[in-house]
């Protein structure tokens, strides 16, 4: 059985050593850092007298706390000493450094791929789960812990076990105005929030084939969200065209063998997957959250359900408190539920093809006024120029958005971006946990262009009917 | 790392599928660059009335008495019993430096988030796969019994219940290993520093764009 997956692929390449014991030390390619995970690491090295490995190996990027308004003067002292911190942390090891005032900076999981820092074939880590992202690029990407980030420091390595494989292969086409991330929500409604865990998940067929690759980053980037280590794609001529002339990218007779190699960066057609599934992409809709766990979706033309339908007692139970923290009784259609903020962001949904898709539907119009404040946050500096270079800032300023510098904002409310309690939020980005955006917070996770016309509405609408 | 051989300790059940790491530890707490003192905002927002800021006083802080970690027959427990996906969400290792901080040294439940379970094993923190049944159980018997506790027993993998039953569990082997000895998984990698430089001259002679610097 010689046949192997793409998964199966990077993985043995990058065996170090097999230790016999069902686990490897697999070799670390690319190591990105940001100021949240990262300190306790840096500190590990001083106290035990180490040296990072290969300081030139990591590119590390201020984004989880960063202000997106008035960044001169970052007011909490707190924030302020975790990105001083960092800044410390990178000139006294020498680690390659996109600052605060750098238009290239931005979160972590846009920037990397922005600057082909991450490309196909590697195995990239970072002290964030939504490392995954960069499965999009035909590489093995994943999240870890900051004892981890202290082990990637020191010995460029990780001491390793292997997932299994799972192939989620989506047939047909997605229908007109549905996009990559309905499809996440959908697949995690289907499998669950557990589904993937134990597994790395590839994603294929010719819906996938079609994704644009900043909608496959948007796939991948929530494969965590179904518990896998992370989610990958093929490589494609989309994938090279996209790596192609990126500031890190090889060039000239490199860039030749590269893409050779790259090109062999797919599973073999006979290859076995411990679990493979279908989905249909023209079953899904424009797609909402309505709970607190990214499986608790339903399609925009759904009612919130009813938990008393639920047989299995753990989970009725969990639906039970998610309506409760929601605010919302069942049966209720999902359009008849009104909102106060919108947040167009994170590294799901802040690239320039997500911004573009909000500003179709922002043009011309203006917020609801029972809005209380609507932001869009570009995933980098450089999304954001190329924003404001397509007229998208004005779109979004004159309908009544807030244009933002780029962080990770209100995805986690880590700066002073936040929900306040009670207040519910048509949001792209990713988790829709208790107090995620802000304490007492309602998040409904939704699509760059379902935002934007609950942000014109004052409450969720089908963007096909627009 | 401290090295885990055997716990005998105070069970407290935790009766919720699917809790993430923003409720284990919440954002606010993040912003600390050191890995200690995250203890008193273990569940910050379950346990406490008001909200949680990093570096108040938690002492004078109202509780939430419903919350099943303030209840007085819970007090000093060092066994958590969860559900389904513990530990699910984001990758922060302050989850397990907040349970660890709080006094937790084992967890034991029908499954967890992977980086989580991870996270636990580097800090000494056992992480227990049982089946949804024998789960069921222990659920049953914590809340039927105050002062309930289980014995843990690494090297034997195996729960001894009060009434002398056993409970086996499955462990990896290598985690065990380095948590019966306390062993820094670090060290025990930089013993194979030769091997790394070997593999990096390989892959640097094959694939040498993957070796850009990006200073
Ligand atoms: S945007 Fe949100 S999910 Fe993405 S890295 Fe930042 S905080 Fe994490």
């Amino acid at each position: 059985m010689n046949a192997k997956t793409l998964y199966d692929k990077l993985w043995h390449d990058h065996i170090v050593r097999d230790n016999g014991d069902g686990t490897c030390l697999i070799y670390i390619d690319r190591h990105l850092l940001h100021e949240v995970t990262s300190p306790q690491a840096f500190e590990g090295l001083k106290l035990e007298n180490r040296q990072p490995w290969r300081s030139a190996a990591s590119l590390a990027v201020p984004d989880h706390n960063v202000p997106t308004i008035n960044r001169q003067h970052i007011s909490d002292p707190v924030s302020r000493l975790q990105l001083e911190t960092l800044d410390d942390n990178v000139r006294h090891w020498n680690i390659p450094y996109i600052k605060l005032f750098d238009e290239r900076q931005g979160i972590v999981h846009v920037m990397g791929p922005e600057q082909g820092a991450c490309l196909p074939g590697m195995i990239i880590v970072c002290g964030d789960s939504h490392t995954t992202t960069n499965g999009a690029l035909g590489a093995l990407a994943f999240g870890i812990g900051t004892s981890e980030v202290e082990h990637v420091l020191v010995t460029q390595t990780l001491q390793l076990k292997k997932s299994a494989n799972m192939r989620i292969n989506v047939t047909g086409c997605l229908p007109a105005a549905v996009t990559a991330k309905d499809m996440a929500l959908y697949i995690i409604g289907k499998i669950g929030t557990a589904g993937g865990t134990g597994y790395v998940i590839e994603f294929s067929g010719d819906a996938i084939s079609d994704l644009s690759m900043e909608s496959r980053m948007t796939l991948c980037n929530m494969a965590i969200e179904a518990g896998a280590r992370t989610g990958m794609i093929a490589v494609d001529d989309k994938t090279i065209n996209y790596v192609k002339g990126r500031p890190f990218a090889p060039t000239g007779e490199m860039w030749q063998q590269a893409v050779a190699n790259w090109q062999t960066l797919r599973s073999d057609a006979d290859a076995v997957f411990d679990l493979e599934l279908t989905v249909d992409a023209t079953d899904i809709r424009p797609t909402v959250t309505w709970g607190t766990s990214p499986e608790m979706v339903i399609s925009i033309e759904e009612c919130i359900p009813d938990p008393d339908q639920e047989p299995d007692p753990v989970k009725r139970e969990g639906m039970r408190n998610a309506l409760a923290y929601m605010a919302l009784e069942p049966g209720t259609p999902i359009c008849d539920v009104k909102i106060d903020k919108v947040f167009i962001g994170s590294c799901t949904n802040s690239r320039i093809e997500d911004l573009r898709a909000a500003a179709d539907i922002a043009r011309g119009k203006k917020l609801a006024p029972t809005i209380k404040e609507a932001l869009v946050v570009p995933g980098s500096g450089l999304v954001k120029k190329q924003a404001e270079q397509e007229g998208l800032d004005k779109v979004f300023i004159e309908a009544g958005f807030q244009w933002r510098e780029p962080g990770c904002s209100m995805c986690l409310g880590m700066n002073d971006d936040r929900l306040g309690a009670g207040e519910r939020c048509a949001s792209t980005s990713n988790r829709n946990f208790e107090g995620r955006q802000g304490p007492g917070g309602r998040t409904h996770l939704v699509s760059p262009a379902m935002a934007a016309a609950a942000a014109i509405a004052g409450h969720f609408v089908d963007v096909r009917h627009i | 790392m401290e090295a885990f051989t055997q716990l005998d300790g105070l069970v407290v059940p935790l009766d919720r599928a699917n809790v993430d790491t923003d409720v284990i530890i919440p954002k606010q707490f993040l912003k600390s660059i050191k890995r200690t003192g995250f203890g008193p905002n273990l569940f910050d927002a379950w346990r406490y009335r008001d909200h949680g800021e990093p570096g108040q006083d938690n002492s004078a802080r109202p509780l939430r008495e419903e919350f099943i970690l303030n209840q007085p027959r819970y007090q000093g427990a060092s066994i958590l019993l969860v559900r389904e996906n513990f530990g699910c969400g984001s990758s922060r290792e302050h989850a397990v430096w907040a349970m660890q901080d709080y006094g937790f040294r084992c967890v034991i439940g029908p499954s967890f988030a992977e980086i989580f379970s991870s996270n636990c094993g580097k800090n000494g923190v056992l992480a227990i796969r049982l089946d949804a049944n024998t789960m069921d159980k222990l659920f049953d018997e914590v809340e039927a019994n105050t002062g309930y506790r289980l014995h843990v027993d690494l090297e034997r993998q195996q729960i001894s219940r009060v009434n002398g039953e056993l409970i086996p569990f499955d462990f990896d082997p290598a985690l065990k290993q380095l948590l019966l000895n306390g062993i820094d998984e670090i060290s025990v990698t930089l013993q194979h520093s030769d091997e790394i430089r070997a593999y990096e001259q390989q892959r640097l002679q094959k694939t040498p764009w993957l070796f850009t610097d990006l200073a």
